[in-house]
């Protein structure tokens, strides 16, 4: 069955069962490859995207499911404010070790941003505990979220 | 200095060698390359000597540094990068003698080539160990020294003045009495015709420039964005995508297998079937997940039916009631023994663990009548290429093996047992597949770090020091599998590593390893290796000699290191900074560790909370470090911040069962990792030193695993002897 999604503000028809998780249908069909496998049970937060700006994870998102709403990648997260602070963050700060896992931190990270733009530590705890980094890289991620919390305007 | 030692056992032990040895031990030739530049290579000792013996005098580099005529400065990587940044520190050893911008350096991934790109520590091409800048930190500089010295003769020939009236700043030759200047890419072609100097000086550390400062990693920008190709990222033309279901018991093989169901499945292309897996190719991974899911395989387990860790476990605890291989023997233990006051014994144990890394276990291959391509990130990219090239039966020469960035290494990506399935499902498929294995299937078919059972003993003198050491252990030797020529006389470094070569002052010990193989389990490297065990072990022994004396426990290691000043250093630093001593609150406990391994000091203090119900928190760990001279401060830190995770994460969940000969668990959910609202605060103290560099990518996670088991200890009074941390045995008495 055809499904027309909307993802980093194009349109893509993609020919697939409706039970499909959206991961592979970005990585495997559409070839946006940013987006990561690491578990396809919502365990680990690798697969994280955006759906209309909230941090969801496409390893259980069923392309049925998505009608008309926006998906936003990390191909496309530095286009928006708050992403664009927490990729400059996590430069700065030199956050990543393997980088796997990054993408999908940097989604998690960015919707919190968005939605709280001076995050708590009990904040980044309750939205980033579901993002599994295997390198340890959470005590930069935390200073990284922080510093993006306290910059001001686009990009920090 | 497991990987010294091996290097040693392989006719490579000068580790000391001016330039003029370095000279005579490595081969350098400068040529023109391709486009007109500089080509400088190098070649490593005993991987010189077998090119030379094959191909007379056109002998193949080792590494390459390629100057081009626009000053472009392209490095071919023999360490494959994995997040311990690599592909930074690598650079700045060149870039630091070359006199160039690191932002002027380009990197490739080496392609295959044992002769070429072999680790000189371990004679094979692999990134592990914790051993790249310990292995490339003379030649690397030095080639760096090499191809500058003859920028500055060229420049000089060209103004015809005298070469020490010159010299080399960020990527050009200055004369300074005239304040004429010529680019590197002006001079390459100059330069590609002089011959290689023989005795060039390498940069005196004080004047170093990169090398000590924090430096930006080049691998990341590409990780932020979406941009980096790891191994599971490839896609090559028509490629399709494969999963698949291996017996679920180590060594079964499948019986039957009805797949008319998963045929159906939209987006099936195709069932694999092999003697021991089944595999469903598809357009995608989903469908591919949905047709495995749908497949009905019917598996003969084999002998390992019913195999259960409690057999391996009873089987390891037998062989240490025997003596075994003497891996260490110092004074005289029995009669240190027999005159002891008090006498100390204990048994300690160590699960298998999973690697677990975040990018599951994935390789792409396209099989063709006349030869093979494979893509896949690999600390052994030779090593890819070999089993490739058996697997398909097709000559090394016809297998093209490209490398990529690694999704967390930590030892999985040393083995190539996944290199070897891709290309057995591709050679069924026509076109190029990527075959991606489940989480699931990732963590129930890994190759796992040994379980370890020890018998460890000692003796105390009156004043409570310890006058006798006996320790006898039986687990899996990796090494004798995975180097078989580093195994000898029943012992190999890396199973003793950390049990033999304690930091302290012991008069006499006696240290005994039995190798003993698990059935239906295979083995292999894990983060922090043979470490990962012994340091525990040791390290949690000294601590219960410490309370067996009544006395403080860093106090009474201090009193034993009197012949370790860079031990005794970094275990005072972390003490300070730890505030050890201080009052803490009940339930709340401070442990500390020392250790010397993969070349490094480090000592480790970790705060710890043990709830009622008996849960874990580690609160703050704090870690003082000499490793010698650092190339790249910040990766230092970051490593041991990464390293001090994993461990914790070993320390508190790890552990893998087998029941019935299947691996228990299965996700994430079943092996857990440590999440961020439970990562304590961690602060790194570097000693500074001008020793050569120690290995940083393993140390942190040994240290860790005892400093939070003795800070259990000191916040409950229970000792934990086996791992994982029961928490079930920590609950408070009412």
């Amino acid at each position: 069955m055809g499904f027309t999604i909307k993802v980093n503000g194009n349109t893509h028809s993609v020919d697939v069962d409706g039970d499909t998780p959206l991961l592979w249908v970005l990585r495997d069909v559409l070839g946006m490859t940013g987006t990561k496998f690491g578990c396809g049970m919502a365990l680990c937060g690798a697969c994280t995207v955006h759906v209309d700006g909230a941090a969801a994870r496409s390893c259980i998102t069923p392309i049925d499911s998505i009608g008309t709403s926006a998906i936003t990648t990390i191909e496309a997260i530095g286009a928006t404010a708050a992403g664009a602070k927490i990729q400059k963050a996590w430069l700065d700060l030199e956050v990543v070790q393997c980088g796997y896992c990054q993408s999908g931190q940097i989604m998690s990270a960015s919707a919190l941003l968005a939605s709280k733009p001076h995050p708590t530590d009990g904040d980044i705890d309750d939205a980033m505990s579901g993002n599994i980094c295997r390198c340890g890289t959470y005590v930069r991620i935390r200073e990284a979220i922080k510093q993006a919390g306290q910059s001001t305007g686009r990009g920090g | 200095m497991i990987l010294d030692h091996i290097a040693s056992q392989r006719g490579d032990s000068d580790q000391s060698g001016s330039a003029k040895d370095l000279s005579r031990r490595m081969f350098l030739r400068a040529g023109a390359a391709a486009g007109g530049g500089l080509m400088l290579s190098l070649s490593l000792p005993f991987a010189s000597s077998e090119v030379e013996a094959t191909d007379g005098d056109s002998f193949v580099p080792n590494a390459f540094i390629r100057i081009d005529g626009d000053g472009q400065i392209v490095l071919t990587m023999p360490y494959v990068e994995m997040g311990q940044g690599t592909y930074t520190a690598i650079p700045m050893l060149i870039a630091e003698e070359l006199e160039v911008d690191l932002k002027q350096v380009r990197l490739e991934h080496a392609p295959p080539n044992e002769k070429l790109y072999a680790n000189p520590l371990l004679g094979v091409q692999a990134t592990g160990g914790s051993t790249a800048i310990r292995a490339a930190w003379k030649p690397m500089r030095e080639a760096g020294a090499v191809a500058r010295t003859m920028f500055v003769s060229a420049a000089a020939k060209r103004w015809n003045v005298d070469p020490a009236s010159c010299r080399a700043q960020s990527g050009e030759v200055l004369h300074a009495p005239t304040g004429r200047r010529l680019k590197y890419g002006e001079l390459a072609a100059d330069a590609a015709r002089l011959p290689v100097p023989e005795h060039v000086a390498l940069k005196h550390p004080e004047d170093f420039k990169l090398i000590g400062r924090p430096a930006k990693r080049l691998d990341t920008p590409a990780k932020v964005n979406g941009t980096a190709v790891f191994g599971i990222d490839v896609r090559p033309p028509g490629v399709k995508i494969a999963t698949l279901a291996q017996s679920p018991v180590f060594g079964g093989r499948v019986k039957s297998v009805d797949d008319t169901a998963a045929k159906a499945v939209k987006g099936v292309s195709q069932i694999v079937r092999l003697d021991d897996a089944v595999a469903v190719v598809a357009d995608h991974m989903g469908a591919a997940k949905k047709g495995l899911a749908a497949l009905a395989i019917e598996w003969d387990d084999g002998p390992h039916a019913k195999l259960s860790t409690a057999d391996i476990a009873a089987e390891l605890e037998k062989a240490t009631l025997n003596s075994g291989p003497v891996a260490q023997n110092i004074g005289d233990v029995d009669k240190a023994m027999a005159s002891a006051v008090t006498k100390i014994e204990a048994i300690y144990q160590v699960p298998f663990l999973a690697h677990a890394t975040m990018e599951p276990m994935n390789c792409t291959v396209h099989v063709r009548k006349d030869g093979c391509e494979v893509w896949v990130g690999s600390q052994v990219i030779g090593r890819a290429q070999v089993v490739a090239a058996k697997t398909a039966g097709l000559p090394l020469d016809k297998v093209v093996a490209h490398n990529h960035l690694i999704g967390g290494g930590f030892g999985r990506r040393l083995e190539v047992d996944g290199v070897t399935r891709a290309v057995q499902i591709a050679q069924q498929v026509d076109g190029p597949v990527k075959v991606v294995w489940t989480r699931e299937e990732d963590i129930q078919h890994d190759m796992y770090r040994p379980y370890w059972f020890d018998r460890i003993s000692a003796g105390l003198d009156e004043k409570g020091m310890p006058i006798a050491w006996n320790h006898r252990y039986a687990g899996s030797s990796v090494i004798a599998r995975w180097l078989p020529p580093a195994f000898n006389n029943g012992l190999d470094p890396d199973s003793t590593e950390g049990a033999i070569d304690l930091v302290y002052s012991l008069p006499n010990m006696h240290v005994e390893y039995l190798r003993v193989e698990p059935p239906g389990i295979p083995t292999a490297f894990w983060r922090s290796v043979g470490p990962s065990h012994n340091v525990y072990v040791t390290e949690s022994f000294v601590d219960e000699l410490a309370a067996a004396a009544k006395q403080d426990a860093v106090a009474y290691r201090r009193a034993l290191l009197d012949q370790a000043p860079r031990a005794k250093a970094v275990l005072e630093l972390a003490a300070e900074k730890a505030g050890w001593g201080r009052s803490l609150p009940q339930r709340v406990g401070r442990g500390v560790s020392v250790q010397f391994v993969f070349g490094t000091y480090m000592a480790q203090v970790a705060e710890v909370e043990v709830s009622k119900n008996g849960a874990v928190r580690v609160r703050r760990v704090v870690c003082a470090v000499d490793c010698g001279t650092v190339v790249n401060p910040d990766t230092v830190q970051a490593q041991i911040q990464g390293a001090i995770i994993f461990g914790i994460t070993g320390a508190l969940y790890g552990e893998i069962t087998l029941k019935n000969g299947r691996v228990e668990q299965t996700n994430f959910d079943t092996y857990q990792m440590l999440r961020m609202n439970e990562v304590p605060a961690i602060e790194v103290y570097i000693i500074q030193s001008s020793e050569p560099p120690g290995g940083m990518g393993e140390p942190g996670t040994s240290a860790i695993v005892p400093a939070v088991t003795n800070a259990i200890f000191a916040a409950t009074g229970k000792r934990v002897r086996k791992l994982p941390v029961d928490a079930a045995a920590l609950k408070q008495s009412a």
